[in-house]
């Protein structure tokens, strides 16, 4: 996954709370696999109608090139499925933002370039008011810790980890590997302090 | 030292490294592993990388398992699903509890039966009702693929520390009361974000005096209400309930497990972050009337007004309304509903059975449902007991172990505009299926829909029966 420090693009409105795991890709697309890609599943039931046939006023349908999305409360909340983020990725969509987010989404999130901003509610309510007849060009600057909209300009900070993260696309897994010395010795202290982890059936 | 909460003492064990950003390395316990987990093993295998830990790995066949028809599965995503995960498990050398073992079941309900789930461990899956596990005393969270293929790789695990919530249950909940109805109660009062960021510790006596399984049930829902786990200090009653299950301690190793348990729970003294209060006299069963588990009221409360509220509430309301097909203003109770489901990792354990065969016995479902079991072992347990001839003799489906409903992977939905009382987790628009309407309640409460066909106070109907 390569790295990004700035997204510019169509920003689109959902104004809506509490956008679940459930309604970002529903259960029965779970099983596909990842190559062949998430994107037509994003928001299924929402943006579709029973026969699969796109939704002309739903928002995502009218801009089908958004970047970022601004949303309600407690976005993303429910399970832990990653598939979720598989489906907004795939879509084309970099930034998340809103007011909160689900906790095990938000490290998905990152760990597939996904950034899910946290904005204060009344700032999130704004956006979500100057997007409501149409989406619009925002840009997300991760380096600089800003959101820049029409004349304005939002601050916010991140856990220092994200934005490593999201800078440098990493891998956490070769990060890991890098302290096995450390890994292999609180391995052994584990055994010797807890050796019934390691069951004896 | 200073005092130490259960959380701090589980989070120091396990800390292998902290990074300049704050974030630690976790060892991990216990991986479990299902058949959703095949976008994790695709990326081990797109690494070449083995399982780090295969002893401290096991794989569960639940999300698809068929609840009819297991000897012939046709051909499918059903069937790809499951020998997907069969194919892992073989290839990295797992113990897999698949569709014919004796010792099937959800994941969540496996772990603790099993023994494989202990106080004092750490325990992953890429399943977010994780969170039961802390039951018994040990830090579980669920985590995404990406994590998943991380555990797998490496058997440790990149986390910042959570705050630490302690939420204080004192008094006796009233007869026809019980975990399910506590847990609705209190993500209703802080909403289904109010312990994001949040390790949840459960205390007090009210939480003392619930069963296993209601802990287990407690702890489940934490992630409905954001936080990031749940947790039950060990004690008495957890050691007996872990005694000599499978693959718990034996012999010497017991002892000196019990040693290191019994210092477990937080110390006197020791600061959370944040401190919650409940009474539990106050609580009646509950059940959601929308689309997000925070959406729920005593059963004898009124559907919200939306007209009543302001702004974004007023719209939110509206809209759960809305798909859910209620009358705002209207009583709960009498609310017709179309069908029943009694199961899943939040409700599926023997003791949950128990109780919807007591308000069950001897009388009729008004409605079609489905009774599917935690675990197979929860099943032999019933029949054992009888409570699979209540449910029958009832009307109801009595079926194989799985999540079945819960999520409907396996197939069993609930078909578009429909009413479901049912003992699960989420009520969220299309959980069951398409447009279907889920209210979220005890398996009591549901069994009492079930005799009603209306959402229904279960007390007058449990009593003489408790
Ligand atoms: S029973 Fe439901 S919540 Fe539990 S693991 Fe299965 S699908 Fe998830």
């Amino acid at each position: 996954m390569s790295g990004w420090s700035v997204t510019d693009g169509l920003a689109v409105a959902l104004p809506r709370e509490s956008v679940d795991t459930d309604q970002l890709i529903p259960a029965r697309f779970m099983s596909v696999s990842r190559a062949d890609g998430y994107g037509p599943y994003l928001l299924h039931d929402m943006r579709r109608d029973e026969t699969g046939v796109r939704l002309t006023d739903f928002p995502l349908n009218r801009a089908p090139k958004t970047k970022i999305l601004v949303a309600r409360r407690n976005f993303g909340s429910g399970s832990s499925r990653e598939a979720a983020v598989f489906a907004l990725v795939d879509f084309g969509i970099r930034v998340v933002i809103a007011p909160s987010f689900g906790d095990i989404f938000s490290g998905n999130a990152v760990n597939n370039g996904l950034l899910p901003l946290v904005l204060p509610p009344e700032t999130v309510e704004a956006l979500l008011s100057d997007l409501s007849e149409a989406a619009d060009e925002m840009t997300v600057d991760l380096g600089r810790g800003q959101v820049r909209f029409r004349n304005r300009v939002y601050e916010f900070t991140l856990p220092e980890v994200w934005r490593e993260k999201l800078l440098n696309g990493w891998d956490d897994i070769d990060l890991t590997i890098s302290r096995a010395e450390a890994i292999a010795a609180y391995r052994d202290r584990r055994m010797s302090a807890a050796p019934w982890v390691w069951p004896e059936k | 030292m200073s005092p130490l909460t259960l959380f701090d003492k589980l989070w120091n064990a396990h800390e292998i490294t902290r990074r300049s950003d704050g974030s630690s390395l976790l060892w991990v316990d216990r991986h479990l592993v299902h058949e959703g987990s095949h976008h994790a093993f695709a990326r081990l295998a797109a690494r070449g990388a083995k399982i780090a830990e295969p002893q401290l790995t096991y794989a569960v066949v639940d999300h698809y398992a068929p609840t009819r028809g297991r000897d012939a599965i046709p051909a499918g995503d059903i069937r790809k699903m499951i020998e997907t995960l069969e194919c892992n498990a073989d290839l990295h050398g797992l113990k897999i509890f698949g569709l014919k073992d004796p010792d099937q079941g959800i994941v969540h309900v496996v772990g603790p039966e099993q023994g494989l789930t202990l106080p004092g461990m750490t325990v992953n899956c890429g399943d977010s009702h994780t969170s039961t596990h802390g039951a018994l005393g040990a830090l579980a969270f669920g985590i995404g693929a990406t994590e998943v293929a991380h555990v797998m790789a490496t058997q440790t695990i990149w986390q910042m520390r959570p705050k630490v919530l302690r939420i204080t249950v004192e008094g006796c909940m009233r007869a026809g009361v019980g975990a399910k109805d506590l847990a609705l109660h209190w993500i209703a009062l802080l909403g289904a974000d109010g312990a994001r960021g949040h390790a949840i510790e459960y205390a007090g006596s009210t939480v003392r005096a619930l069963s296993m399984e209601g802990r287990m049930t407690l702890c489940n829902l934490s992630i409905e209400g954001g936080a990031r786990l749940g947790m039950v200090a060990p004690d008495e009653a957890t050691f007996a309930y872990v005694e000599g299950r499978t693959y718990a301690p034996k012999a010497a190793h017991w002892e000196q497990a019990l040693e290191i348990w019994r210092a477990l729970p937080s110390d006197e003294g020791a600061v959370f972050d944040r401190e919650v209060e409940i009474d539990a006299a106050a609580i009646a069963p509950t059940v959601t009337w929308g689309t997000s588990p925070e959406e729920a009221l005593p059963i004898t409360a009124a559907i919200p007004d939306p007209t009543k509220l302001a702004g974004t509430k007023a719209e939110r309301v509206r809209d759960s309304l809305e798909y859910m097909g209620l009358t705002a203003g209207r009583p709960l109770a009498g609310t017709p509903v179309d069908q029943v489901f009694i199961g899943s990792c939040t409700n599926g354990r023997i003791e949950d059975l128990r109780l919807a065969a007591a308000v069950l016995a001897g009388r009729k479902a008004k409605v079609p449902g489905m009774v599917a079991p935690g675990s197979t072992l929860v099943k032999a347990q019933a029949e054992q007991e009888g409570l699979d001839r209540i449910f029958r003799e009832a009307g109801l489906d009595w079926v194989a172990s799985g999540c079945s409903m819960c999520v409907g992977m396996n197939g069993d939905l609930v078909e578009a505009g429909k009413r479901c009382a049912s003992s699960t987790n989420r009520n969220f628009k299309g959980r069951q299926g398409r447009g279907a309407r889920t209210h979220l309640m005890s398996p009591a409460m549901v069994a009492a829909a079930a005799v009603t066909g209306t959402l229904s106070d279960v007390r007058p109907l449990l009593e003489g029966r408790l």
